[in-house]
């Protein structure tokens, strides 16, 4: 017995040793004995791993599979922190935690690509205003992820309404504003804590209004800096891709041929990212127009974009959107606040839906974000009384599988299939409904909320001690 | 001889913009907002714009008067949104279509939201087709800590749709409010406090000067009526403490009429503001402590304000130029966290009735404006709409900008001509 342990405490040490080796291949200095300089792609790793998990069986739920399937009386059973079984009647394993879950139903975690938690947290605070590095317009150096405060209360409030992983985007000032990362919704000491293991990094960028505003009318001045127009952005962008497209070319051929090293730059080591296809990028875009000029500079350029957000004309394009094949990360009926929003239609996200495009629910907020089941429940009503039929089950695709879709994340949470993590929401009632909620959420099996019990809410560290401390939210 | 027209809940929209005229709405589910409570296969009567009976047993409609098939559906009073910006902004960014606030002006109590009141503008449809028939419009604060007058319109859309002009002031005493009236709460309620003593010591105050402690000449004038309780003065405040003081505001001004709009932290409160008689507008989405005034936010606001008798409507806060539509579902919300049914849609029609003193809105019964809702579900489920919505007694359009641009792109068939052609 005493053997075996001291054999497992070598086998730690030995890991711990090939890893720090692998941390060395990977630096990027240069070695006096002829290594390569390799740029190190993930030097904030993820420290997140599952909480322990019982084997839960969750019985007799109208269980969505977030694919557009649909059991009536189904069972779910998750094993080992995974999903394990989806089936009409499954017999409980031993020792199985067994939830009756009569007349309420089971779907994957809700997953919201559009999420400021952290970096613009409550309370909105000057000294918190972490989301935007307006400092310039191309900002594809700075990363959301160094700005997280991990200690916002929207992320537990984010919990109770079923999001079970966000991805934080840095804001809409920039032309580029920088990547965005992907979370788990667990709580943490730490933004690493959080971070969705093997998640790949996201590039935020923003057409329209926003820069020109920003930049072009900058601090009242007449003109302020580039860019000033919608001309003035595009222009903005393709310069920063023709400079991304010879650093690419610079570092290809050091490794091709050696040499010295191209000089690190940090803004150009994202775009490259973009160009190799490690990089999703995300653009904040309204209208139809400018996204029909993103997707041919995209291919100008050899990237895509993964997802249009806000995205509020893409029912004028929803054709164009489906031959490209990018998603649309929408709100429900947002419209108006800015003259780029002033044609949104409640039906935007079932006509996207309907041309067979990826349609998304996205919410820009840490109100939103509570309720994006209601947000796809209005969508999905407005759109049928427009003739547009789509089922719940289908539905619920815009709230889990597609935003997973859009992060590179579908291979490992997004829907309810045998082996994936274990992300899973049981509500009340049909979730279509405003008087459903979120009663249990798992994440990767491990029960984080429990609605009927105070001591399954986290609570922040700056709720403690003051009014809000442990109440209902 | 004028056929009686039977109408199917579905093609009611046959009589939208036609002539008024009167209405039996038959075999509804009426919620009506009274002690008669929820009535099932009622027929409500319309007549000349106004509620005239409504039960179970009225017998058949006299010839002319339009009937309407409720076919068991709800049917409500039409809904107020009690706090708004509806119809005095058109695109929230642009200045130049934005009369909610102005920071350049050196007038407060006498700005009046309604001169910059349209009725045509697209918010008014967009909001009407959700069943929304009444909004509270208040101006935003610029450069003072009272924004000026209020109003009440109907969604009609109609030139005279300004139900109560000058309903209410408005006064900003929250974080916002000190931050306008020179960077701290004392700052603000020194304002405040001067305001009142210009108001009562107008005019006398203004005969050698023009320019009182806090007011201007005409705002003093403006203010004369909310000082003397004949006017409703709306307070935004959050924190409990803040809440107290307008408490405090209102004991040592007996005669004032007082309500609160924000209110995250009215909860703590509650038993203080039940006896001092003061309602409140919150939002029931608000649950966050957005800031350090609202640390106490919690979805349970709204049950905890209700259950200990607060005269308590809900509003949905966020953009509510063109969201105030959103209402409903923030009534939906606050049923899923503990508050009543009955209680939200009370919430939503006659708690700001009452709030604003509308003294014919927000009920079905005999007397009462003939301004209802036919529902094609639950009216507070997200899923529901409403198939008829009628102000006045006349049917309304449920068509508005946003279903035009909808019909336009539901195809995107080009191959004749460009779709800027189809409407």
């Amino acid at each position: 017995m005493k053997h075996a342990i001291v054999a497992s405490t070598f086998a730690l040490i030995l890991a711990g040793g090939l890893a720090a080796c692998g941390g060395n291949g990977s630096s990027e200095s240069g070695t006096d004995n002829g290594d390569k300089v390799v740029i190190n792609a993930n030097p904030f790793p993820s420290t997140y791993s599952p909480y322990p998990s019982d084997t839960v069986l969750l019985k007799d739920a109208t269980v969505l599979d977030g694919l557009g399937g649909i059991i009536e009386g189904g069972d779910v059973l998750l094993v080992d922190g995974d999903i394990a079984e989806i089936a009409e009647d499954i017999p409980a394993p031993e020792g199985a935690t067994v939830i009756d879950a009569t007349g309420k139903w089971v779907t994957p975690g809700i997953i919201d690509n559009h999420s400021h938690l952290g970096v613009y947290p409550s309370p909105s605070v000057d000294a918190h205003g972490d989301g935007n590095e307006i400092s310039g317009a191309v900002t594809a150096e700075v990363w959301a992820e160094h700005g997280i405060w991990p200690q916002d209360p929207g992320f537990p409030r984010a919990l109770a309404g079923g999001i079970t992983s966000l991805q934080i985007l840095p804001g809409s000032a920039n032309l580029f504003g920088g990547r965005g990362v992907t979370l788990k919704n667990v709580p943490a000491r730490t933004m690493q804590g959080m971070k969705f293991p093997d998640a790949p990094y996201t590039l935020k960028m923003a057409c329209g209004e926003n820069p020109k505003r920003v930049y072009g009318y900058g601090g009242g001045r007449f003109p302020g800096g580039a860019p000033y127009s919608r001309m003035g952005n595009v222009a903005g962008y393709r310069m920063a891709w023709a400079k991304a497209v010879e650093y690419k070319r610079a570092w290809e051929k050091y490794e091709a041929e050696g040499g010295t090293a191209p000089t690190r730059d940090l803004e150009l080591d994202t775009l490259m990212g973009v160009l190799d296809g490690d990089i999703l990028v995300h653009m904040h875009c309204y209208r139809a127009d400018e996204m029909a000029l993103i997707m041919d500079m995209s291919e100008e350029f050899g990237y895509k974009v993964a997802s249009f957000h806000h995205a509020v004309e893409s029912y004028k394009i929803a054709d164009k959107l489906a031959e490209y094949d990018t998603c649309s990360s929408m709100w429900a009926d947002w419209w108006g606040f800015k003259m780029e929003a002033y044609d949104g239609v409640r039906e935007n996200i079932p006509m996207v839906h309907k041309a067979g495009a990826c349609a998304i629910v996205h919410s820009d907020s840490d109100i939103g974000i509570q309720r994006l089941n209601q947000e796809a429940a209005k969508a999905l009503s407005d759109g049928r009384r427009a003739g547009i039929d789509i089922s719940k089950a289908d539905a619920w695709t815009w709230l889990s599988a597609n935003p997973a879709k859009s992060l590179g994340i579908f291979d490992q949470t997004g829907s309810l299939e045998v082996g994936k993590d274990g992300d899973v929401v049981v509500w009340s009632g049909d979730p279509f409904s405003v008087y459903a909620q979120a009663e249990l959420v798992y994440i990767d099996g491990a029960l984080m909320y429990d609605r009927n019990d105070p001591d399954m809410l986290p609570v922040m560290d700056f709720e403690l001690g003051q009014p809000g401390e442990g109440d209902v939210k | 001889m004028i056929r009686t027209l039977i109408l199917s809940a579905a093609s009611v929209l046959a009589l939208a913009g036609a002539a008024a005229q009167d209405l039996a709405i038959t075999n509804a589910k009426v919620w009506t907002g009274t002690s008669a409570g929820t009535l099932d296969n009622a027929t409500v009567m319309i007549t000349d714009g106004e509620i005239t009976a409504i039960g179970a047993n009225l017998g058949a409609p006299r010839p002319g008067v339009a009937v309407i098939d409720a076919d068991g559906k709800w049917l409500t009073p039409g809904i107020i949104a009690p706090f708004s910006r509806v119809g005095i902004v058109e695109v929230g960014a642009e200045s130049s279509t934005n009369d909610t606030s102005a920071s350049g002006t050196d007038f407060s109590v006498a700005l009046r939201a309604s001169d910059g009141f349209n009725p045509s503008a697209t918010t008014i449809p967009v909001t009407r087709l959700e069943g929304v028939t009444h909004v509270v419009v208040a101006p935003s604060n610029g450069g003072n800590i009272i924004a000026g007058q209020g109003f009440v319109a109907d969604t009609s859309g109609s030139s005279d749709s300004v139900t109560q002009d000058r309903a209410f002031v408005y006064i900003d005493l929250g974080e916002r409010g000190a931050g306008i009236a020179g960077g701290s709460r004392p700052a603000a309620w020194a304002a405040l406090r001067g305001a009142f003593a210009d108001a009562r010591g107008y005019p006398a105050r203004f005969m050698a000067h023009n320019e009182g402690d806090s007011l201007t000449r005409t705002d003093a004038q403006a203010f004369g009526r909310a000082v003397r309780g004949q006017q409703l003065i709306l307070v935004n405040a959050h924190r409990a403490s803040d809440i107290r003081q307008v408490i405090e505001l209102k004991a040592d001004n007996s005669s004032i009429d007082v309500a609160i709009v924000g209110g995250d932290e009215a909860w703590m409160v509650a038993d203080e503001l039940v006896a001092a008689n003061i309602p409140v507008i919150i939002d029931p989405f608000s649950n966050l402590p957005a800031s350090f005034s609202q640390l106490g936010a919690t979805s349970r606001n709204a049950e905890r304000l209700i259950d200990a008798g607060v005269l308590t409507a809900f509003a949905h806060l966020g953009d509510n130029g063109h969201q105030a539509r959103l209402v409903l579902q923030s009534a939906g919300n606050a049923v899923a966290n503990g508050v009543s049914f009955d209680d939200a849609m009370a919430a939503i029609t006659i708690a700001p009735a009452s709030i604003f003193g509308l003294d014919t809105l927000g009920t079905v019964a005999p007397g009462s404006t003939g301004d209802l809702v036919l529902w094609d579900g639950d009216p507070l489920e997200v899923m529901s709409a409403p198939e008829a919505v009628i102000i006045n007694g006349e049917v309304q359009s449920l068509e508005s900008r946003q279903t035009k641009l909808r019909d336009r792109y539901l195809d995107l068939d080009e191959t004749e001509r460009p779709l800027a052609y189809k409407r």
